[in-house]
């Protein structure tokens, strides 16, 4: 949880510089974000490529526990769809696009707010990365305080879906607690997969 | 945009080859910086965006009714997952 609070001060400290004028527009406005964004996901190949467990978990694919991360993208995706009939300022792509975050909120608002600007403006793309960023912090907040009673009331499986990509990280201790230690790999396996498939469906849902 | 995922790719596939070199196992810290940076400009860029900072609760609204609603679909699938596939034969 610290991490977290760490990262949403340093967001609301760049909030609160912007909102005084400070830094002269032509810093954010021009590439530099895309590049370091470039530079973000070299790394994020880098730490799945070198990952212990990456090798083990290629070789030990089980059709069987694929149906887990399968479930958590049909279920977000398909929710997120509905989210989009409700929410008529936005598309059920921009919906499917934000839900595709599956709780990796720094990542998803990043993507969207890069690869939607081109399609939708700037302004439009700011909005929904802001959606992206707040909806992945309140899953990530929901599968961590919600753990017991997701557990009590849908199965052992359902806390490592609804944790999304944190099932092998920040969610780890709870999943281990509610749902059993046997389910540790099946949640570090579920969590690397949905990893891997954030980047994806970002940018395909944006291109939509 | 492939340009993205394809440096994923290069990363995936370069981090594995290397995945003995003792630097890449610091990795979670310099993405952890690197975000930071990121969500430092975005914040900049948002704060500076009025329109945006005037309608936050509005957005706080939307982003409230798209989380539970992802998260709770995917709560229904994996349910249904252990249902029909991790309790039937109760091998699992």
């Amino acid at each position: 949880m610290r991490h977290n609070v760490i990262i949403l001060l340093v967001f609301m400290m760049g909030c609160v510089l912007g909102g005084m004028n400070l830094v002269p527009s032509d810093m954010y406005q021009t590439n530099v974000s895309m590049y370091i964004l470039y530079a973000l996901m070299l790394q994020v190949g880098l730490s799945i490529g070198s990952n212990k467990d990456f090798k083990n978990m290629i070789s030990g694919i089980n059709l069987k526990l694929l149906l887990i991360p399968l479930a958590t993208i049909c279920g977000t995706l398909l929710f997120s769809a509905l989210a989009g009939l409700l929410l008529s300022q936005w598309s059920v792509f921009e919906c499917m696009a934000v839900g595709s975050g599956f709780a990796y909120y720094s990542l998803s608002s990043v993507l969207i707010t890069q690869l939607k600007a081109t399609t939708i403006g700037a302004q439009l793309a700011t909005e929904l990365s802001i959606i992206a960023l707040l909806s992945n912090i309140f899953r990530e907040i929901i599968a961590l305080i919600g753990a017991p009673l997701i557990y009590k009331y849908f199965g052992k499986l359902a806390p490592i879906s609804a944790a999304g990509v944190n099932s092998m990280d920040v969610a780890l201790p709870v999943i281990c607690k509610h749902s059993g230690k046997e389910m540790i790999p099946i949640a570090i396996f579920h969590g690397i997969l949905i990893d891997m498939t954030v980047p994806f469906f970002v940018s395909f849902f944006c291109r939509l | 945009m492939p340009i993205v995922i394809g440096f994923m790719f290069t990363g995936i596939v370069v981090g594995y080859l290397l995945r003995d070199i003792s630097f890449l196992k610091n990795t979670e810290k310099t993405i952890t910086c690197t975000v930071l940076l990121l969500l430092f400009i975005i914040g900049i860029s948002i704060g500076s965006n009025k329109s945006v900072i005037n309608n936050l609760p509005h957005f706080g609204w939307q982003a409230g009714i798209l989380a539970v609603l992802s998260t709770c679909g995917s709560i229904f699938a994996s349910w249904m997952v252990l249902k029909l596939f991790f309790q039937k034969g109760g091998k699992s």
